[in-house]
């Protein structure tokens, strides 16, 4: 997982290349957004090869309990709605940063960073309950896939939040307002990325009945 | 860091004042000596530095290739034992693979894409650093296991069970899926900047469709490696959470499927194919023209059978499971779709054979690696369209014969290729020629070596050898003219003879370092951008960024058509170069070197470790990762303005990346 | 890739728009969390589905500005997640997780 963290790192610190912001790019498209959206569109590969193993195995569950048996329906509704409206704070950060306030920046990105916390505590206290209810690691291959998926999109969830916690750090070093916009929208879009993966398996793992 | 005056000096590198970064660590600044390597973040420094890893790598796996076939070439034989035989196969492959022909071809992109697109650097200078030094940390990490307990033995694809702990108790193998997936760090880094570069950082007038080949075949390579490398990435997490946390995802006995790994593997495995092959595809469809003096014949169709082939190369990766039982439809499936990608390929042997017909045509060493990968491939490519079958590949699955088919394809094709990009770039890259009279000893060795090793596997295979067997005895062997003992003797002393071969090319690089020619500035009267600048060229690579309105600029600045219609030459190559320089750009500002790159790829091993042995470890090397990054973030890519020597306060400075 | 962009300077959307995309997202999600207590019968998967997809797009599309911004984007992106959906939908076919 620590490898993610360093990918994902390297990724969204490479925007920090443009120490210039003017750049004359053949597409006229900026390096750091061209290279943030070939890494998500790389990421479905990612996601879609956890998911297509969950899916494999969601109904293998051996002496382990079944998905039905262990989902809290409620608890993780609230928990996605979550998630989304931490979309829309994000969104909220990057517009005011486009409009180089970046007091209303920082408190956006301040208020999603916590809706994220809020998220991944609730994954927490959910991978607890299930644990308490006989459901570990290795319990089964739902248990194994189920984890390892989930767990992946957790320790995105909190890459997302390092880098929006550094952001604020680094917004506050900066002198000219509005510097970090390509920033701020960059980490939003791996934000939106994250929540996007979620509504899918929100759907596809709990909804949809193994 | 260079700053040029006008007129541009030959001194160009000033080095800039340190600027601090994260209130601690100076920027790097030695323009000489070691540091200057360690820190660069020049694309033509890491070019090098790629390629010359992988020309290491090439060596140790060209060992254990020798290694393998003595133990075959007598029976009984003693050389290795069964267990030191899996580990010797399995990394043989693995370094083949992983550690020599992605990054050499990688190296290549890396050097030449920018040259060729008629850019200073690539989009993200820092992210290349940090993709070579992940690269070279998880080449060593896969290597270390030979000293800690013994290598992967699972094979190349490293199936299930034989991937289990069961089967495979030691370390290797853990050792194989870390470092894999550390090189896949960078390969992934590595094409989200090479992509960004090409589509980004052409020069005014480089069109999509002026763009050289070598630089096509590349971007279609890295949008493979973007959207495989993911693939095998997960089903390396699953093998790695099996045989260190206990999960069982492919463990028959919990009622996992096997074919699962299976699927992954070979959805990255199949692209994989060519991610190997096109970027030599495109070395000799730079080489093909300028030595045919002729234009590439029809460069919109090789373009775009490359594209096709990329397309296509997703949906036949199940030709490699027809054994596996998939059942009848997936079979017929993936059979046509097999048959359709031969399509593709086969427009481009005809492209090529088309390129040499009518030219005027001259034999130098790298002409002549690019016939033999045109004539050697075409060999692999043809016993690849009868794997296609699904019946005749259930016969061929797992004998030598597969073997053969591979290395025709990835020897024949892939090495012929990157060895004719050597003997080409060689003046480029070093300023001297190769040595042509040795060249072309390397050269016929290597084919003499390369079709008495691999000939003679396709009769084995079919005679019913399997792959992977690691002793024959005389009493199996068989007689007459498929006799196995004799051919699997004649195999192995082709593998001495192209070891000799590949040892020449190894002198000739000494030998040219020592007293080689000194290259003339445009040697091969040559096509393209990258042939455009001094041998070797400038840091900032152009003195002025040169406009583009032609495929194959560089020739049509050098050349013009007559009043008859015939291409004359107008300007010597020295005095288009001239041009350029009288149009220098004043103040040109490179991408600063940076300590991040590779304090951010040295805490992975660290990681990797952890993971095998004790998770604290781990832990160490994520504050590392971390550390790096929050350094990498404050450091601005390039220096401030104010920051060279002496200080640049005016307009017209130049940045990049 | 031949446009000229008109880049960062054009962000499509009101912080008002966001809000109500934002409440359009909870109202889908409500739905779609009642697909679990109410019966839909055969209408259950196919809505469940739409809505997920609605959901996708409409935040790539808006919040991620997507529909406003270079086709080239959007092209790297859905290249990805179409050829995600190809090949692991094919791959679990042959696991005959369809049937």
């Amino acid at each position: 997982m620590w490898f993610t963290l360093a990918e994902h790192a390297v990724i969204t610190a490479g925007e920090h290349d443009t120490g210039h912001g003017d750049h004359h790019t053949s597409t006229g498209l900026s390096n750091n957004k061209l290279g943030m959206w070939l890494f998500l569109g790389s990421e479905c590969l990612l996601f879609g090869g956890l998911i297509s193993t969950y899916m494999l195995y969601r109904g293998r569950v051996g002496e382990g309990p079944r998905p039905s048996q262990v989902f809290d329906i409620p608890f993780t509704s609230v928990s996605s709605f979550v998630l989304l409206m931490s979309s829309l704070t994000m969104v909220l950060a990057v517009s005011a940063a486009h409009k180089g306030d970046d007091r209303n920046t920082n408190l956006w990105v301040t208020i999603t960073a916590l809706l994220g916390a809020t998220f991944v505590g609730g994954q927490v206290y959910e991978f607890t309950a299930f644990y308490n209810e006989g459901m570990g690691f290795t319990t089964s291959l739902f248990s194994s896939s189920f984890y390892v998926l989930t767990g992946f999109h957790g320790v995105h969830v909190t890459v997302g939040i390092i880098m929006l916690m550094s952001i604020v750090g680094i917004m506050k070093r900066s002198k000219t307002p509005g510097s970090k916009a390509e920033t701020v929208e960059m980490i939003g879009l791996y934000w939106h990325f994250v929540d996007v993966v979620w509504i899918i398996i929100f759907t596809l793992i709990y909804l949809v009945p193994a | 860091m260079a700053i040029i005056e006008r007129p541009p000096s030959t001194e160009v590198a000033t080095p800039a004042t340190p600027s601090s970064s994260l209130g601690a660590l100076k920027r790097p600044v030695s323009t000489t000596g070691w540091k200057s390597w360690v820190f660069t973040v020049d694309h033509k420094k890491l070019g090098i530095m790629y390629s010359a890893t992988a020309l290491f790598f090439f060596i140790v796996g060209g060992l254990e290739a020798v290694l393998i076939r003595l133990q075959l070439a007598a029976p009984n034989g003693k050389v290795l034992n069964a267990d030191l035989y899996n580990q010797m196969f399995t990394m043989h492959a693995t370094t083949m693979v992983f550690l020599f022909v992605m990054p050499m071809a990688a190296g290549l992109a890396n050097y030449f894409i920018p040259l060729q697109i008629g850019a200073r650097d690539v989009a993200f200078p820092r992210i290349n650093a940090f993709g070579f030094w992940a690269f070279l940390f998880g080449g060593i990490f896969i290597n270390l296991s030979w000293f800690m307990g013994g290598a992967a033995d699972g094979g190349w694809f490293m199936y299930a069970p034989n991937s289990g702990p069961v089967f495979s108790p030691s370390h290797g193998i853990d050792f194989w899926t870390l470092g894999l997936q550390i090189t896949g760090i960078a390969s992934l880094t590595g094409a989200v900047n090479l992509i960004t570069t090409v589509l980004n950082m052409r020069a005014p007038g480089m069109k999509l469709m002026r763009m050289p080949i070598f630089t096509w075949m590349q971007l279609v390579v890295q949008f493979l490696l973007l959207f495989a490398v993911p693939v095998i990435t997960v089903a390396l997490f699953l093998l790695s959470f099996q045989r260190n946390f206990g999960a069982t995802f492919f463990d028959v006995a919990s009622g996992a499927d096997p074919l699962l790994w299976q699927h992954l593997f070979w959805i990255f495995g199949h692209p994989e194919v060519y991610i190997l092959i096109l970027p030599s595809f495109g070395v000799i469809s730079e080489v093909l023209p300028v030595f045919s003096r002729k234009p590439l014949f029809g460069y919109p169709f090789v373009v775009f059978s490359g594209a096709a082939i990329g397309f296509v190369g997703w949906g036949v990766w199940a030709h490699h499971m027809f054994a596996s039982g998939l059942g009848p439809v997936s079979v017929a499936v993936f059979s046509v779709a097999t048959m359709a990608i031969a399509v593709p390929t086969g427009v481009k042997v005809v492209n090529w054979t088309m390129t040499l017909w009518g030219g005027k045509l001259e034999f130098t060493v790298a002409m002549k690696f690019a016939i033999g990968l045109i004539v050697l491939f075409t060999i692999g490519g043809l016993s690849g369209v009868t794997h296609s079958v699904a019946p005749s590949d259930t016969q061929q699955t797992d004998t030598y014969y597969i073997v053969a088919h591979f290395h025709y394809v990835l020897f024949g094709g892939a090495i012929f290729g990157l060895f004719s990009g050597f003997y080409y770039w060689w003046p480029k890259v070093f300023g001297k020629l190769l040595n042509e009279k040795l060249g072309t000893w390397n050269f016929w060795l290597m084919v003499i070596g390369m079709n008495m090793t691999f000939g003679p596997m396709h009769i084995l295979g079919l005679q019913g050898q399997p792959r992977r067997m690691y002793v024959w005895t005389e009493q199996r062997a068989g007689e007459g003219f498929f006799n196995l003992g004799f051919w699997n003797t004649f195999a192995s002393i082709g593998s001495l003879i192209l070891t000799v071969g590949v040892l020449l090319f190894l002198i000739n690089i000494v030998i040219t370092a020592r007293n080689g020619k000194i290259a003339p500035l445009d040697p091969w009267n040559a096509r393209s951008l990258e042939w455009m600048t001094s041998n070797p060229p400038k840091e900032h690579n152009f003195d002025s960024i040169p406009t583009v309105s032609h495929l194959d600029e560089f020739f049509h600045r050098k050349y013009q058509e007559d009043a008859n219609g015939q291409m004359v030459q107008v300007k010597t190559a020295e005095q288009v170069l001239k041009e350029l320089e009288d149009n220098a750009d004043a103040h040109i500002h490179m991408p600063s070197p940076s300590y991040w790159p590779i304090i951010i790829a040295l805490g992975l091993p660290v990681i990797a470790f952890g993971m095998i042995y004790s998770i604290p470890i781990s832990i160490v090397g994520g504050v590392i990762v971390l550390f790096g990054v929050y350094g990498w973030a404050i450091e601005p890519s390039t220096a401030p303005d104010d920051d060279f020597d002496p200080p640049t306060t005016t307009k017209d400075v130049v940045h990049v990346g | 890739m031949t446009t000229e962009t008109h880049s960062s300077t054009e962000h499509g959307m009101s912080n008002a728009g966001y809000v109500k995309i934002a409440l359009i997202l909870a109202a889908i999600t409500a739905l779609e969390v009642a697909t679990y207590y109410v019966d839909f019968g055969p209408l259950f998967m196919p809505a469940l589905m739409i809505m997920m997809v609605v959901k996708f797009v409409v935040v790539v599309s808006y919040f991620m500005h997507l529909k406003f911004d270079n086709k080239l984007f959007t092209w790297v992106f859905y290249a990805g997640l179409f050829l995600a959906l190809g090949v692991y939908a094919v791959a679990l076919a042959t696991f005959h997780f369809f049937s």
